[in-house]
């Protein structure tokens, strides 16, 4: 069977590899174990596997034909931007070809006067502002891995960053696409306006995963930068307590460009890794940037301070000066880095919840931490309820991987249970591919499946991922509860 | 507001409708009648499925059933401070929640604060194998699964039936006024670029033809200092003049001649039209009420980088049906709406060609 197989697959990769010759150059087609190599993983490093090859063209036909090419012979094909999903979204298929966009790179186009970029998808998050920053713009959304992250990648993932809850996500910040279908179709999406018609595709594509179609260009939308920013620090002595101050400045009416929490754990990581000057006594910090023109920011500072100190914070802290806000950014960016010095592996969650359950959620991780005999710390996305529980492990001890795996997978479904997601912007991939069965019921995933299908009816884009199979599922159901059916708490069933 | 949970007998209808493959219509508060084509078919009557589930106004979140009221809707939020900040029209008393989502209707503020789709969180649908699916949340950042609610919004009904919408909401804006220039028309239009590229607080704008009226909105202050900046009188009545823009009631609209709706590249120039024209979103939205036949209007937005609507028949045009209403779409754009059509509704039963005689 083994042998069978293998031979079957030796046959088709060389034949493969001499059909694609026909469409790329040779530096752009790699199938030595070497070569290879770099690509069998994504941020989510636990999950490796090598595909058959890895494809770099640069141009549309080219990605055309090779999708064509792919369809013909029922192989499979897994986009890759910059690798830098935490999902394992970009995970090779054992007899796929990979296909990287990294020499889709060039920013094609800036229209001042629209305020769009039309770029490739390969192209980095930051290099768009980067490159639309003499004009005065910038491009909203900025993942903490921006300087390497891939537009590209941010769409098929609809990523956010600190700033999305006033800004919103990728879905909010692009206009246009141009997507390759498994049928090596080129079709464009949305339109130079501000909507287009028919269905809203562009919503579908953005966060589809690869699953859909393969992003070959996006038209992004800019924003004028703001006049001024600024930033806040305030301490507390209490996690819920930082909660509430949440709650009261959006109540004041009052959206803040950015507002980030972290809980003592991660203040202390931080502060020991760059020396923000971080309160390590603090039980939780908020970081509040504001930004805006000059009046609005002065005005909403003021306001700001005098909530956080009637909400029971211990210290508020304005920056100074703009060196100073990037002092106060920096351990807030570096909290991943940071923690991951604590220990030498760590596992980064990304599971939302209605803020209200804060507390809640807080306190029965702090139980499952315990139970489970690993650490966690947490940095938060606290404005949108955006939770980052970074569990610290030890690979090299036999048995923690799949302890951190499952603490993670409770920490997700306690997220579900408190009407919260399971993935608040790295995705389903790989990796949380179980808990969609306990977000979604059955025919939900069956719908899904339909909406795969109206797509790629053969399942050759990105299989395996995002969505499980009702087989999967009812295997991991047997185990599990569903759409907290089983009362809360969780931690009895251990 | 009479609370009422239909989700089951709405169920039903839909279950039996595609057992016996015999199409519905799809209706809720009726005050979108105008839009799209008329659909024969018997009517699946949404608007008594009504009540706001949850609001949180400290997350940010409401939830509703579809056939609540907007009124009812944009009362409760204005109690709390808080808004729908796309706007949206109502064209009439009875305008629902689900209407509004299903249409994807965004008034002046949209080119500021963004469209309907860009607010919604989740939706309950029942799709057209009658069953009843919960996609999205109440959580303002959720990837888990394709983004369904955001599809179904401005499907018209054609994917689904709306049961429940979750909605991110908006603080009210603690200050606006409403600035006046009386300027040519690429005058107004360079302004309006012009501005947009800078960091000001507008969150409306509109040009008659004759006067650009803009409508600034955030702290006094903030207002007051961008106020100085732009220049221009005080528009009395500010709140419904742009209610009168919203919902159509300005002199503009009226008249027998059919009305275009082209959403186009904001920086396109002034359109070759001898008709009137009145512009909203920064350039981006323009109202046109022609003659013209369906065909240069589809050509005129298409060369724009957008697309025409026949938003509101003439007379005439109403008793000369079919015509195409919406944009065109290519071929294979076509085909991949047919794809998702038939994923949603296999037998094709809900709203069938309200939007596309495909659909
Ligand atoms: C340190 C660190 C911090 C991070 N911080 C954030 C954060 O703040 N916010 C956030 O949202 N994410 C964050 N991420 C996650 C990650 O950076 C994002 O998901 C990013 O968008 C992935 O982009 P990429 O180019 O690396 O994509 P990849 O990892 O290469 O791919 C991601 C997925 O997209 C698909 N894909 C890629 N390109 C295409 C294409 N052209 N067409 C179709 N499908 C495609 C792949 O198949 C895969 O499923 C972080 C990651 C790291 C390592």
């Amino acid at each position: 069977m083994q042998t069978s197989k293998h031979n079957q697959t030796a046959i088709q990769r060389s034949t493969l590899i001499d059909a694609l010759r026909t469409i790329l150059v040779d530096d752009a087609i790699l199938f030595e174990q070497e070569d290879l190599k770099p690509y069998e993983c994504d941020g989510l490093s636990a999950y490796r596997q090598l595909p058959l090859v890895v494809v770099l063209p640069e141009t549309i036909p080219q990605v055309q034909a090779i999708v064509k090419l792919c369809q013909q012979h029922e192989i499979p094909v897994v986009a890759r931007g910059a690798g830098t999903g935490l999902s394992g979204g970009a995970l090779p298929h054992s007899e796929g070809v990979l296909l990287s966009l990294a020499r889709f790179n060039q920013i094609l186009d800036i229209n001042v006067q629209q305020r769009t970029a039309r770029v490739q998808p390969g192209v980095r998050n930051l290099a768009i502002s980067e490159a639309a920053k003499k004009f005065g713009l910038y491009y909203a959304p900025d993942p903490s891995s921006q300087i390497a992250c891939s537009i590209g990648g941010n769409v098929a993932e609809n990523s956010g960053g600190v700033h999305c809850l006033k800004y919103g996500l990728t879905v909010h910040n692009i206009q246009q696409l141009k997507i390759i279908t498994i049928d090596g179709e080129l079709i464009e999406i949305g339109a130079q306006g501000l909507d287009a018609p028919g269905y809203d595709l562009l919503a579908l594509l953005t966060g589809s995963e690869g699953m859909l179609g393969i992003i070959v260009e996006i038209t992004v939308t800019l924003l004028p930068i703001p006049e001024r920013v600024q930033v806040l620090l305030a301490a507390f002595d209490d996690v819920v307590k930082a909660g509430e101050a949440v709650g009261n400045i959006i109540s004041a009416g009052i959206i803040p460009a950015g507002l980030e929490m972290m809980d003592k754990l991660a203040i202390q990581a931080a502060e020991a890794f760059v020396h923000a000057g971080y309160p390590v006594d603090a039980e939780a910090i908020l970081l509040c940037e504001l930004d805006g023109t000059n009046e609005e920011v002065s005005a909403h500072i003021l306001t700001v301070r005098k909530i956080l100190q009637d909400s029971g914070a211990t210290e508020v802290r304005t920056a100074r000066d703009e060196t100073e806000r990037m002092t106060f950014w920096k351990g807030r960016k570096a909290a991943f880095p940071a923690v991951g010095r604590l220990s030498p592996d760590y596992y980064c969650m990304d599971g939302t919840i209605p803020r209200k359950h804060l507390p809640r959620v807080l306190k029965t991780m702090a139980d499952l931490s315990k139970a489970y005999g690993l650490p966690v710390a947490n940095v938060f996305h606290a404005g949108d309820g955006n939770l980052h529980p970074l569990i610290l492990y030890d690979a090299n001890k036999p048995g923690e991987l799949e302890r951190t795996e499952a603490f993670g997978g409770k920490i997700l479904e306690l997220c579900v249970e408190v009407g919260g997601t399971i993935t608040g912007e790295h995705g389903v991939g790989i990796e949380k591919i179980n808990q969609m069965c306990v977000q979604f019921k059955p025919l939900e995933l069956t719908q899904f499946h339909a909406i795969k299908a109206a797509f790629d009816p053969k399942g050759l884009l990105n299989p395996g991922k995002a969505v499980p199979t009702l087989h999967r599922c009812a295997e991991f159901g047997a185990m599990h509860i569903h759409h907290g059916e089983l009362p809360f708490p969780e931690l009895e069933r251990f | 507001m009479k609370e009422q949970d239909l989700s089951q007998a709405l169920q039903v209808q839909v279950q039996t409708a595609n057992e016996n493959k015999s199409p519905l219509q799809i209706r809720a508060g009726h005050s979108k009648a105008f839009l799209g084509h008329t659909v024969n078919a018997d009517i699946l009557d949404v608007s008594p499925h009504q009540g706001i589930i949850n609001y949180e106004p400290t997350e940010l979140v409401l939830t509703a059933r579809s056939g609540t009221l907007l009124s009812d809707i944009e009362i409760a939020l204005a109690a709390q401070n808080q808004m729908l900040a796309f706007e949206p029209p109502h064209f009439g008393d009875s305008a629902t929640l689900g209407g509004s989502i299903a249409c994807n209707l965004s008034g002046p503020r949209r080119a500021y604060a963004g469209a309907a789709r860009d607010y919604v969180l989740g939706t309950r649908l029942i799709n057209g194998k009658g069953e009843d699916l919960h996609f999205g949340g109440e959580v303002m950042k959720n990837v888990a699964g394709y983004d369904v609610s955001r599809l179904v919004t401005g499907a018209m009904g054609t994917l689904g039936v709306l049961l429940e919408i979750s909605l991110k909401v908006l603080p009210l804006p603690e200050f606006e006024t409403t600035l006046v220039q009386t300027v040519d028309t690429t005058t107004a239009l360079d302004k309006l670029h012009d501005w947009a590229l800078q960091p000001l607080p507008i969150s409306a704008s509109c040009f008659d033809g004759d006067q650009l009226m803009i409508r600034l909105s955030g702290a006094p202050t903030a207002v007051r200092a961008a106020t100085q900046k732009l220049g221009g009188e005080t528009l009395e009545n500010a709140g419904e003049f742009w209610r009168s823009i919203r919902e159509q009631r300005h002199e503009f609209f009226a008249g027998d001649k059919p009305l275009w709706r082209l959403s186009i590249a904001s920086t396109t120039p002034p359109l070759k039209v001898a008709d009137k024209v009145l512009y909203e979103w920064g350039g981006a939205l323009r109202w046109i009420k022609t003659d013209l036949p369906t065909q240069a209007m589809q050509h005129m937005a298409l060369t724009a980088g957008g697309h025409a609507t026949l938003f509101r028949p003439g007379q005439v045009q109403a008793q000369q049906q079919p015509q195409e209403i919406f944009q065109t779409l290519p071929d294979g754009l076509m085909q991949l709406h047919k794809n998702i059509k038939r994923a949603f509704d296999p037998n094709g039963i809900l709203n069938p060609g309200r939007v596309y005689p495909e659909l």
